[in-house]
């Protein structure tokens, strides 16, 4: 072989005379028996009735979450009828809560439910990223199977244990402790004044945020370790720190998972029932303080449903339950809107 | 301009299994050094060697002395720093499937905090053109991503990333692997040209393509390497008897 040759000319390649390829002169030999696999083939169906089954299987089971959905609307609207035609929209704006007297809104419950959701987010979201960024990235391997063990645990807990602890626990240290330590640094917000019984919305939030971090950090996880290695590769490669691999490397390419693994944290936290009605104090009242008591659209009907005993009270309550099924909604699609705004100027993602 | 690289008794590890032994070799600047040897002989293992991409796999490690210039990159300066200067070009392409072609190209100054407009514009065209992408890809820089181009596009755009961060020394671990042969060309006239500028390293399975763009030749066998020399000694008259089987294919 020779070397010396100008870039781009071909060397040599071993002759392979072409007419060994292109169709041979010889006459092929043409078995007259059919062969047994294009036989087995032949008789089988051509498949388009197990296709079209198939397909309207699956419709079906895309059209039951419609239906699902559609039906608890309906049953949501027809029995709170009562308090619909007595307040009608107006009930969403109203700060009313008088069953002695029949006057009913909802207002206090929405806002309650969406500020410990909010704040339980604040919370819990960069923790539950760190938790997810250390298990993947960082962390020693002999520690990652208890630490994500441990994570999932804390999702298994019943909600009611997580209100006892946090009645018997996370209260007195609010009380004692957190509440007075927030009240001196943050005070000037305006966010920590006023009396500070250790239930409230501050506590609520953060039984919220403990209870939604194994939510958001197992599902954040999980879809990190699906970033396949040769995109940390193709990062580290141009020299990226450790840091700039995981942002661009890593939680680009999961962006829109995580935003997936928030919106379930926040449907969690929206509709979470016993463990925020533990601690948040039950009063129908907006106030400016987190230390406030509040309460929330999912604790209302849970605390009052059983002494629901005339029919307007009953329907008021059923048109909470009715709110809640909104503010979900609404939540969710503002959240899918802001993914929509933030990966619009990007190319979609192909593979 | 590039820099020659010194490797000194490198020895390197996956779990126990002794993939490299004992290498020893100049590397020197300025021109393309070929690496050619069976599948699995550690071509790879080698290259990654150079960059300290071979640490990041958690059951792997090196030892020995790898001299870039004057500068131990084991012992002197962080893989990050190292990286910024050996740039990399993978076996497979790796396009980051959420950026554009513009963004791809880009990435390598973009997460250096890099933000002057009209130089990262000067480099993503310079690098697409030495890349030979330019003319088929100017049009919908910004709007395509990354992954909707084809094997061969997105091989030329992860050399054009890699080309956009400016790097002394190019590693490139079978480039056109997944290439067909008008693009393969391309890229071999594309190292011709970036000789006199950087400091190439190809691992290349293609006998031809090593004659055509590299003066030396690195034979590796079985994690060793058995014969290192200018490439037409290598092809016309290799020292070991390995060697030349492998070249005329003869071998195993
Ligand atoms: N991530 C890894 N974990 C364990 N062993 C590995 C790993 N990567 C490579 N090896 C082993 O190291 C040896 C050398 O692999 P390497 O990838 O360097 O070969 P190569 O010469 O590049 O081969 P090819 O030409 O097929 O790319 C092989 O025997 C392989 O089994
Ligand atoms: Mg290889």
């Amino acid at each position: 072989m020779t070397t010396e040759r100008e870039p781009g000319s071909s060397m040599p390649l071993p002759s392979l005379a072409p007419t060994e390829f292109v169709g041979s002169s010889e006459p092929t030999v043409v078995s007259t028996e059919p062969s047994p696999i294009r036989e087995f083939l032949s008789k089988r169906g051509s498949g388009r009735l197990a296709d079209t089954s198939f397909a309207v299987v699956m419709l079906v089971c895309a059209l039951s979450i419609f239906a699902i959905v559609l039906f608890i609307f309906f049953i949501l609207i027809s029995r709170s009828k009562l308090s619909l035609i007595a307040f009608g929209w107006k009930f969403f704006m109203r700060s009313a809560w008088d069953p002695v007297s029949g006057d009913f809104g909802a207002l206090p419950f929405i806002v309650g439910t969406l500020e410990t959701s909010f704040l339980a987010l604040l919370m819990a979201v960069p923790l539950a990223l760190g938790v997810a960024v250390f298990l993947t990235e960082l962390c020693p391997r002999s520690l990652r199977a208890p630490i994500s063990f441990l994570t999932e645990l804390l999702a298994a807990i019943p909600s009611v244990v997580y209100g006892l602890w946090a009645v018997f626990v996370l209260v007195p240290i609010m009380r004692e402790h957190l509440g007075p330590f927030f009240a001196k640094t943050l005070g000037w917000t305006g966010l920590f004044g006023g009396a500070n019984f250790g239930v409230g919305l501050l506590t609520a939030s953060i039984i919220l945020a403990i209870m939604i971090l194994p939510v958001i950090s197992s599902l954040t996880r999980d879809i990190m370790t699906a970033v396949p290695n040769s995109q940390r590769e193709g990062v580290l490669a141009l020299g990226a720190t450790r840091w700039e691999m995981i942002r661009t490397g890593v939680l680009r390419n999961s962006r829109i998972g995580i935003v997936g693994a928030i919106m379930l944290g926040l449907g969690r936290a929206l509709g979470e029932t016993m463990a925020v009605t533990m601690v948040i104090g039950n009063h129908a009242e907006i106030a400016k303080s987190l230390f406030a008591p509040g309460y929330t659209l999912a604790s209302v009907i849970a605390n009052e449903f059983s002494e629901a005993t005339d029919n307007l009270y009953l329907s008021a309550l059923i048109e909470i339950g009715l709110a809640l099924f909104l503010v979900t909604i609404v939540v969710n699609a503002i959240a899918r809107l802001m993914v929509w705004a933030v990966t619009r100027g990007a190319p979609a993602r192909v593979a | 301009m590039g820099v020659g690289i010194q490797v000194e008794n490198l020895n390197a590890w996956y779990g126990t299994t002794h993939t490299l032994q004992d290498i020893n070799l100049h590397i020197p600047a300025n021109h393309a050094t070929a690496l050619i040897g069976p599948s699995g002989c550690g071509k790879s293992t080698f290259v990654r060697c150079l960059n300290r991409m071979h640490e990041t796999n958690p059951i792997a490690r090196a030892t020995g002395v790898i001299k870039m210039g004057d500068l131990d990159i084991y012992k002197d300066a962080s893989p990050v720093e190292i990286r910024r200067r050996v740039g990399m070009v993978f076996q497979r392409p790796n396009p980051f499937p959420t950026m554009s072609i513009y963004d791809n190209v880009a990435s390598g100054l973009k997460l250096n905090g890099f933000r002057n407009r009209r130089i990262l514009d000067e480099t993503v065209e310079r690098s697409l053109k030495q890349a030979a992408l330019w003319e088929e890809v100017k049009d919908d820089l910004k709007k395509k991503s990354g992954a909707s181009l084809s094997g061969g596009q997105q091989q030329r755009m992860c050399i054009a990333r890699a080309l956009a961060v400016d790097p002394e020394v190019l590693l490139m671990d079978e480039p056109a692997s997944a290439l067909d042969p008008v693009s393969t060309s391309k890229i071999e006239d594309l190292i011709f040209q970036l000789k006199s500028q950087y400091t190439i390293v190809i691992v290349t399975h293609n006998m031809q393509q090593a004659a055509r763009v590299a003066e030396n030749t690195g034979f590796f066998l079985n994690g060793k390497m058995v014969e290192f020399d200018s490439t037409h000694k290598i092809f016309t008259n290799p020292r070991d008897k390995r060697t030349e089987d492998y070249i005329t294919g003869r071998f195993g």
